[in-house]
């Protein structure tokens, strides 16, 4: 098991100025970024279950430019049908993270379906995926960090990490937006020269 | 007298709207019907077709797509749509998505009596989210195509087409 900030902190280092949804892992990703116009932070409001197709659609934009998603795997489930999709369209530029903490964490930390025995890298496989990977080890993540970073899209990583659960009554949780989904939109496309 | 040709709508004139519009995406999961409107957009190098296996990803898809610059069209069925009430409201509303939705309306009668609740729901569905739509029967009516792409773009906010018929692909 990992912790999610340093994986982030691991990954920070091959970011370059790819375009990053940091999914759930905004709340350490936010103060680690050192290109925020870069970043795609969309989890407030958004519907469950639709981050990777959202970055799916924005690798597919920007073929020139990485994209990568640090997913997380209860989002993951309810958009598994996205997989086929992306292994059809094979955007070189997609990186795929998926942080496994086996439970619904924003919920209280219900366990997700068949929590301890699923292989999200197989099901990532067997949807098409050229590249898929599964490490539970800081250590071994970080030696084939690169590997996974340099090599093409789509790739697919599951990474085990600690649920960090939360229980405070949602009105009560610090909130770790910082735009709203709007100025997101307005910096990136500033960013990356798209006239509005 | 009409022609029997112009009660039709034809897959070119989709088509034709959906180039005259810039549209560089269509997300979508076919359904019936739709099987010459897929060979024409397919041949189509402007236009990129993403398939998906649930409508509700047709929506966060759009959404990456114009959050990277891009026009995507949304193509399904009124039952799809249904289905996918929450990334409508997420993925579309949430982030003023200008999204047209081009949904077959299966089960639409022009007298009004059907049987199929596919028909029977879906402006009740689009009017509880305060979705705008046009109806298009036929290529006469294909001005609305581009009515709502204006509309979508002006209002940056997702614009239905309801499809009244079937292309007629099958028909030739």
């Amino acid at each position: 098991m990992m912790q999610m900030a340093d994986i982030l902190k691991a990954f920070k280092e091959y970011r370059g100025d790819a375009l990053v949804v940091p999914g759930k892992s905004a709340r350490y990703w936010t103060d680690m970024s050192t290109r925020p116009e870069f970043d795609v932070p969309l989890t407030p409001g958004s519907a469950m279950g639709g981050r990777v197709a959202f970055a799916f659609g924005l690798a597919l934009a920007q073929p020139n430019r990485k994209v990568v998603l640090f997913d997380s795997e209860g989002d993951l489930m309810m958009g598994f049908n996205i997989l086929p999709s992306i292994a059809e369209q094979a955007p070189k530029n997609f990186y795929h993270f998926v942080l496994d903490n086996e439970c619904y964490a924003t919920t209280g930390g219900q366990p997700v379906p068949n929590a301890k025995n699923i292989a999200y890298d197989v099901i990532a496989r067997g949807a098409g995926y050229a590249r898929t990977f599964s490490y539970d080890n800081l250590e071994t993540f970080q030696i084939n960090l690169e590997r996974i970073m340099s090599g093409p899209g789509p790739v697919f990583t599951a990474l085990k990490i600690v649920p960090e659960i939360e229980n405070e009554p949602i009105g009560q949780r610090k909130r770790f937006a910082t735009r709203n989904p709007e100025q997101v939109r307005k910096d990136l496309w500033k960013a990356l020269g798209i006239a509005g | 007298m009409v022609q029997a040709s112009e009660a039709l709508l034809s897959p070119e004139t989709v088509l034709a709207e959906l180039k005259k519009n810039a549209v560089s995406h269509v997300v979508w999961l076919p359904d019936s019907e739709t099987n010459w409107l897929y060979l024409l957009m397919k041949a189509e190098p402007s236009l990129t077709l993403v398939g998906v296996g649930r409508e509700g990803l047709a929506f966060s898809t759009a959404a990456g797509l114009y959050f990277g610059g891009k026009t995507p069209a949304i193509l399904i069925q009124n039952t799809g749509l249904m289905e996918a009430g929450d990334s409508l409201r997420g993925w579309g509303l949430g982030l003023n998505l200008p999204v047209v939705l081009i949904v077959g309306y299966r089960g639409w009668t022009r007298h009004g009596v059907t049987t199929d609740t596919a028909a029977v729901y879906v402006e009740r569905f689009l009017n509880a989210f305060g979705i705008r739509y046009y109806l298009v029967e036929n290529d006469r009516d294909a001005p609305r195509f581009s009515l709502a792409f204006e509309e979508a773009r002006k209002t940056r906010r997702p614009v239905t087409v309801l499809v009244g018929d079937e292309y007629h692909g099958f028909n030739r």
